[in-house]
């Protein structure tokens, strides 16, 4: 079986720091990591082809810088990865079209994985996009997976419900972080990482012409979020019927 | 002049960090408390390869350099001492020697069970009245046909209730003096084998550090270490890099010490703002992040020295003295930023205090290190 998991990479979101004369978060020197739920795909990925075989190609549209972070993925038992370097104002459209290229020069391609969002942008498009461009069928929110040689079952989150399905292969499937948890590398595999390959894929080669994003990022901005910093020093009955009252006027509590 | 880790040294470090933030640091205050061996995290330490960094690959281990060996010994101590000196003891004094001077066969046989983990490494080279002054020791091996007959008692051995594995130093040759003194791989099933009390201990709480009793003990002749006669050369050469590990641990304590008070620190309010608004506060931090900076410089340059394969007695003596004193100031520091939370056991910093304390004694205390240094200066 050949699997592809989509993986992004992203800045730490928990050392972004707001700048407070622009408002704009501050990004520069803030380290680099794959995001967190693209983790929880390559181990599913990796835990399907431990049962039915296969082969793990691990695609990333972004900067030349994450073939060090593709290496972590190819680590843990991806087979091989696939970067491609695409401008920064890529978009989800683009990215779609780009991974779904890729996705085509690979050639047979079984099942495609990926999170259900990403940490920073958090839109939860991209595998939805991505399905509709192949023209596969989509299981979303996959919170477990039985992997057959010929199909496959999931269930999945849909907030107010689960649902459990199958699809025949090829299809792509989007986790959330409660499938599973990643494993980490073993020193081994670390060292055994550097031979697998990892190949540089030129954007506007695949895409086999100029990518025009439909959307234009004007601005990022950090929402301030005051607080009240109201403490209630008087003995314990007081100061619970003041917060009460305080929520109420507030229109927390009805 | 390259003063970074390669990707692959901090893919290791990363590796171990995540490692430690998941597996060890919720549980180190529990062991510390309850004085229990990381007997589970050790597990899963040799399942990710941990338990054979610096060991071949063709006996099972990962076969790293030294920094490699460093970044990991430096993240496991910094969320608990006591799995970071059972770690470092393992890998660099009851592996390293077998690798350095083992046989084939001893190799084949001892070092996959070390890298596997299925049995723990210790070193047993002091005694009641051989301490800094090792070659005092006074436990003997004596030749009857094929085994030595060992008697004596080891004392302050980390690991000892829970070791398989011990490279055990003794006197085979009274009248040689320091030439006279041989070392053996010793299996905690050999008869005459036995594990003595077990100390209470003010830090590393969770390494159980115990006597050691040998009674007409049978070591086969095979597990003689080296040559008769090559003990102490063996000892001396093994505390060289087992001090790096040493000096590593006391980095990993010192720089959780400083990620505890900047965070306390930031968050601690007195006299309307926080307490790291204050300069004596900030000095404090800077102090601590400075040294520790050059701590681990100095460790990096004994280990980069014992890979390119050059003699590192000093550079490891001197690493080793100046990282656990920066443990030592950067736990004292550290607790006063905590002001009185930090001397209750609410608070990791606390610990940190205790367990600091011994990488200024074992592996040669601080006052050795200076011998030693001054002595590879002087002649
Ligand atoms: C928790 C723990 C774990 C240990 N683990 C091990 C282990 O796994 N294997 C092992 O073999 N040993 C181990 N040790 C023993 C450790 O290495 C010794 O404690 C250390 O070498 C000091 O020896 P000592 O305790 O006998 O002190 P002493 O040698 O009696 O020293 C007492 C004081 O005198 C000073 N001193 C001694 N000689 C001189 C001198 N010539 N000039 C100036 N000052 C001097 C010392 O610096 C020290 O301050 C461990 C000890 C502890 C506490
Ligand atoms: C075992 C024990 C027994 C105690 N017994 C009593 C008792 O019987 N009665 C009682 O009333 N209290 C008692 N205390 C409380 C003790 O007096 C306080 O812990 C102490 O005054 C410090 O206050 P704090 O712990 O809140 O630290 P903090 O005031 O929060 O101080 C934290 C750190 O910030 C520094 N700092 C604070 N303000 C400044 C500043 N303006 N400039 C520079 N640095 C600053 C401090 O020096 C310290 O290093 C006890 C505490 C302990 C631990």
């Amino acid at each position: 079986m050949n699997i592809v998991v989509c993986a992004k990479q992203v800045v730490d979101v928990s050392e972004i720091k707001v700048d407070p004369s622009t408002k704009r978060p501050v990004l520069s020197g803030i380290a680099k990591k794959i995001s967190d739920i693209d983790k929880n795909a390559v181990e599913e990925a990796i835990r399907m082809k431990e049962k039915v075989g296969g082969k793990i190609t691990v695609l990333t549209v972004g900067s030349a810088d994450a073939k060090e972070r593709v290496k972590e993925l190819l680590a843990m038992g991806a087979d091989e990865g696939v970067v491609i370097v695409a401008p920064v104002d890529s978009e989800y459209s683009v990215v779609a079209t780009l991974l779904a290229a890729a996705v085509k020069k690979l050639g047979q391609v079984d099942a495609v994985l990926c999170g259900e969002a990403s940490i920073d942008l958090f839109s939860g498009q991209l595998g939805p996009r991505l399905a509709g461009v192949l023209d596969i069928p989509q299981l979303t929110y996959t919170t477990k997976l039985t992997a057959e040689k010929d199909h496959v079952t999931v269930e999945r989150n849909l907030g107010d419900h689960a649902a459990t399905m199958t699809s025949p292969y090829p299809v792509l499937i989007s986790v959330t972080k409660e499938i599973n948890t990643p494993r980490l590398p073993s020193l081994m595999q670390i060292l055994s990482s550097s031979s697998k390959p990892i190949r540089e894929w030129k954007a506007e080669e695949l895409a086999g012409g100029p990518l025009t994003p439909k959307i234009k990022t004007l601005d990022i901005k950090g929402v301030p979020m005051s607080r009240k910093n109201i403490v209630y020093q008087d003995d314990l009955d007081a100061s619970i019927h003041k917060l009460v009252g305080e929520l109420a006027k507030e229109g927390v509590l009805r | 002049m390259q003063l970074e880790l390669t990707e692959q040294q901090k893919m290791i470090r990363n590796m171990v960090r995540e490692f430690a933030e998941k597996e060890i640091a919720p549980i180190a205050a529990e062991l510390d408390k309850k004085e229990e061996y990381p007997t589970k995290t050790l597990e899963k330490m040799a399942a990710l390869g941990l338990l054979g960094i610096i060991i071949p690959t063709e006996y099972g281990g990962a076969g790293l350099d030294t920094v490699a060996y460093a970044t990991v010994i430096e993240e496991i101590s910094r969320k608990c001492a006591s799995t970071g000196v059972i770690t470092s003891v393992h890998n660099s004094l009851a592996a390293w020697p077998i690798i350095k001077y083992g046989t084939d066969a001893q190799k084949k046989k001892y070092l996959p069970l070390l890298a596997k983990g299925e049995r723990i490494g210790a070193f047993a080279g002091t005694e009641p009245n051989a301490g800094s002054d090792l070659a005092a020791m006074k436990t003997t091996a004596e030749l009857k046909g094929n085994h030595y007959i060992m008697n004596g008692s080891k004392t302050f051995i980390t690991s000892g209730p829970k070791a398989g594995i011990v490279i055990v130093f003794a006197v085979t040759n009274k009248a040689a003096g320091t030439k006279g003194l041989s070392a053996f791989i010793v299996e905690n099933t050999f008869k005459g084998y036995k594990v003595g009390s077990i100390f209470e201990k003010l830090g590393i709480r969770a390494s159980q550090t115990s006597e050691l009793i040998f009674e007409n003990m049978e070591v086969p002749k095979d597990n003689l270490l080296g040559k008769e006669g090559d003990g102490f050369k063996i000892a001396l050469s093994t505390l060289d890099g087992g001090r790096i590990g040493i000096a590593c641990q006391a980095v990993g304590i010192a720089q959780a010490a400083l990620d505890e008070s900047i965070s306390y620190a930031k968050q601690r309010e007195q006299f309307g703002q926080p307490i790291a608004k204050f300069q004596a506060i900030q000095w404090m931090i800077a102090n601590m992040a400075t040294r520790i900076e050059a701590a681990r410089l100095l460790v990096y340059n004994a280990a980069y020295a014992k890979d390119k394969g050059e003699r590192i007695s000093k550079h490891a003596a001197m690493a080793k003295l100046f990282a656990s004193e920066t443990a030592m100031d950067a736990v004292i520091d550290a607790l006063q930023i905590h002001g009185g939370y930090g001397y209750t056991k609410e608070y990791t910093v606390e610990r940190l205090f205790r367990d600091a304390k011994i990488t200024e004694i074992y592996e040669g205390t601080s006052e050795v290190q200076r011998m030693v240094i001054a002595s590879s200066l002087l002649g």
